[in-house]
């Protein structure tokens, strides 16, 4: 009998150390998922947060030398002041939605680790205008690699 | 025509897979052996019918026919010829017909090898198999068919999603797939040991098998997964945490666990109850996996289609788990253990806790993944957890199992002395804690890497110890070295089989602690000629070039990388640009190598060629994963080659400890 109560005793303590484990890792690691506006009304300074909304027309600055980009996310009623560096992505554009996740920063804008472009689930018409674009492209980059 | 078809075939397959269910379930009751006969036939008929579906779906796509949805969807007029093959997979549908065919083979197989020598328990497993056979048909039925007709008819189709145009993922889905149809024959196998109320042990060793072979395929299945995603997807990872990686790795964790308390059952008649939830578990979660996945319940960077196919599988699923739980419950008076734990010190109390370990590796993944879903029901609020909570919680579970990796196939059986954890561990720990010395004066600071070290140095000094011991018992019976290793190898495969897969493990884990913590990485603006250096490299920008291929657009960048010996190699990262997507994709270039990768993603870039922002990362010891990979290989066929000579349990405990 005694033996069995050891084995469950052991079973528990290890079970409720996993249980802990858990419990911190989703403390630790919990992003809450909020609007510019949500954001706006009660900021935590160091949380984590997924903040999600169009990129304001007129905001968006890149600087390809120190990779610093900033950008104004709008729900309509709120902006938030975004910053990041690195690359914007490839659908990352001015009037389009975006998803950022970072945290609240002391200095009052949202300091952003990832940048998530919104993908549109809808079907794009093969040969749309952008197509022209590339052919502009080809030219252009023909062009520099012949006089180096 | 091919539609019309591709349907009928589809609709009567699934015609006689339900009545083969039926006719091999009637049989097993009344015992009527031409009805057993007839619902083989239907089982040929299933495969023979699927066969059809899919090479007529072939035809569809080599033959650009556009009038079928699916083919319009995945491939277009520039998709090159083995991409129209893979293109077959390459969305919902046609993977449902992967599914299905895998099943159907598995079905027969089944039918060939066990007709003979199970007949009490093979025709409920017949019945068991056709059913779900039977639900992917209907599957292929009604919410995900890939006949669909498409109208107007396009002049051209949308194409094969870029990302997918690759050749991980013609192995990839067709590995994964083998794993997860893999699963079903030790499920039928269980189903009908309960039906039949035989929960004796020769069926266990015939599922130990099969989930040995579907347990390897979703393996490789997973490293493959993540080697596409590490040289395609362009973030220099291989592992996101992402629900589609969770929800096949959940099942991976419960085989693993099975893989290992089976061996109990066989030796200890113990755990039959703990074994059966297992399988039923295992068999489940790829139903989860797939329900999750293309549900749209829970977002994923992986873009699946959405339907009502998520709810036919969250149907079966509760079917599936309600039926198989309500039969375990009927039989649960049989399956009472036959022995007990006798010590805390012994190999089944190792293996047990092996066990709580994966079982808990796989409830937190489940948790984790399924986490926003639970917060939004309780709370209201709309959080998620990411990578940080998988690494936090999974690391001390893993390092755990690691160390149990090196105790459980040593340890005494039933108690052991302290003579005998003397004896097979005293050596391991001092080698281990040397090797973690020798690291740490090799400058490895890194506390969680230094742990992992010296779990692996003991763990493979443990597995060193055993070969050795047993080979010199082998050399004194007069063999030579090399005849005594090869000899040892194959008299005792299934144990040394799975010690080259520990192997594997160890040498995965290495390279997921030293890639996680060693890999560097930045991101910068070149101009045309400019350099950077990174980690002993010196990377420059030379220039870009576009060119236009059968399907896509490509603007490539030129970069020479120089180490302190000079310049050794050219790498060239691309954007393509498909007309069908609004995005780009990034075609990374790396260079791989043993101790380091470099790897270059072409990011923003000037039109005219003047500069451009390139990510570079050297990424270390990530080939330690795909060897890893190998060892795995080598390590299961191993295991499943039949054993040479059957010994009998003791002496074979007998030759392994020589008192």
């Amino acid at each position: 009998m005694s033996r069995k109560i050891k084995f469950l005793g052991g079973g528990l303590v290890i079970v409720a150390a996993l249980a802990y484990l858990i419990y911190a890792g989703v403390s630790q690691s919990v992003v809450y998922f909020v609007t510019p506006t949500e954001l706006g009304a009660a900021p935590v300074p160091g949380k984590a947060y997924r903040l999600g909304g169009m990129v304001l027309p007129g905001t968006l600055k890149w600087d390809p030398k120190s990779l610093d980009l900033r950008f104004t996310l709008s729900d309509g009623q709120t902006s938030v002041p975004v910053r990041h560096r690195g690359t914007p992505p490839d659908l990352f554009a001015e009037s389009r939605g975006a998803v950022v996740e970072g945290t609240w920063s002391r200095d009052g804008y949202f300091q952003a680790t990832t940048i998530l472009a919104k993908h549109s689930e809808e079907y794009k018409a093969p040969h749309d205008p952008n197509q022209a674009g590339y052919k502009e492209l080809l030219k252009t980059l023909k062009g520099s690699e012949s006089k180096p | 025509m091919t539609p019309e078809l591709g349907y009928a075939a589809t609709v009567a397959a699934l015609v006689l897979a339900i009545y083969g269910a039926g006719a091999a379930a009637w049989s097993a009751r009344v015992g009527r052996t031409d009805l057993r006969a007839s619902a083989e036939r239907a089982a040929i008929g299933v495969w023979v019918l699927i066969t059809a579906c899919m090479l007529l779906l072939v035809y569809a796509f080599l033959t650009f026919d556009f009038s079928v949805r699916y083919v319009a969807n995945n491939t277009n007029l520039g998709t090159p010829f083995y991409y129209r093959i893979t293109a077959l997979w390459g969305a919902l549908e046609g993977s449902i017909i992967l599914w299905a065919w895998m099943l159907s083979v598995y079905t027969l197989i089944m039918v060939t090898r066990y007709r003979r020598t199970q007949p009490q328990l093979y025709p409920w497993t017949l019945a068991v198999m056709l059913s779900i056979s039977a639900f992917f048909l209907l599957v292929m039925t009604i919410p995900a068919p890939p006949f669909e007709r498409l109208s107007p008819i396009p002049a051209d189709g949308r194409g094969l999603n870029p990302l997918l145009e690759d050749s991980g993922m013609i192995t990839h889905p067709v590995a994964l797939y083998l794993g997860f149809t893999g699963f079903t024959v030790p499920f039928a196998f269980a189903m009908a040991a309960l039906i039949v109320g035989r929960i004796g042990d020769e069926w266990i060793t015939i599922t130990r098998r099969w989930t040995i072979v579907a347990w390897y395929f979703l393996s490789l299945g997973l490293l493959i997964g993540g080697w596409w995603s590490y040289h395609v997807l362009g973030w220099g990872g291989y592992w996101a945490w992402d629900p589609v990686e969770n929800a096949a790795f959940m099942p991976w964790l419960t085989a693993t666990a099975f893989l290992h308390s089976v061996m109990i059952q066989e030796r200890r008649r113990m755990l039959k109850l703990w074994n059966l939830t297992l399988i039923i578990l295992t068999f489940s979660l790829t139903l989860f996996g797939t329900f999750l996945t293309r549900s749209g319940i829970i977002g994923s960077v992986h873009a699946f289609s959405q339907g009502s196919v998520g709810q036919f599988f969250l149907s079966f699923l509760a079917l599936v788990v309600l039926g198989a739980f309500c039969l375990l419950a009927w039989r649960l008076d049989r399956l009472r253990a036959q022995g007990e734990l006798d010590s805390i010190l012994s190999r089944e109390s190792a293996f047990l806790l092996n066990n709580l370990f994966l079982i808990a590796a796989a409830f937190t993944v489940f948790f984790g993944t399924v986490f926003p879903l639970l917060s939004e029901a309780v709370q209201g609020t709309k959080v998620s957890v990411g990578a940080p909570f998988f690494n936090l919680v999974n690391i001390p579970i893993f390092l755990a199992l690691i160390f149990l990796m090196g105790v459980g196939p040593l340890i005494a059986w039933r108690r052991a002395s302290a003579e005998n954890l003397r004896r097979n561990f005293l050596k391991p720990v001092l080698i281990g804690i040397a090797g973690a010395a020798v690291c740490w004066a090799l400058g490895i600071g890194n506390a969680l890497v230094l742990l992992c070290l010296t779990l692996v140095v003991f763990v493979a000094a443990t597995i060193a110890l055993d070969f050795a011991r047993a080979a010199r018992a082998r050399r004194r019976t007069g063999d030579g070295w090399i005849d005594a290793t090869w000899g040892l190898a194959l008299r005792q495969n299934r144990r040394y089989g799975g010690f080259v897969v520990h192997l594997g493990i160890l040498v995965i884990a290495l390279g997921v602690a030293g890639s996680q913590a060693w890999s560097t990485q930045t991101e910068a603006t070149l101009n045309r000629g400019e350099s950077l250096n990174l980690a002993g490299y010196t990377i420059r920008f030379d220039g870009l070039a576009a060119a236009e291929e059968s399907n896509h657009f490509k603007v490539t960048g030129t970069f020479t990388v120089s180490d302190r010996k000079g310049p050794f190699t050219v790498l060239t990262p691309a954007k393509k640009f498909y007309p069908q997507e609004q995005t780009p994709i990034a075609a990374v270039d790396y260079r791989l190598g043993f101790l380091e990768d470099l790897y270059l993603v072409l990011g923003e870039f000037a039109r005219d060629g003047s500069h451009a922002t390139i990510k570079i990362q050297v990424n270390r010891m990530v080939s330690w994963l795909w060897i890893g990979g190998l060892l795995l290989t080598l390590g299961t066929a191993l295991a499943i080659v039949p054993e040479r000579r059957r010994v009998p349990a003791l002496a074979r405990a007998g030759e392994r400890m020589p008192a």
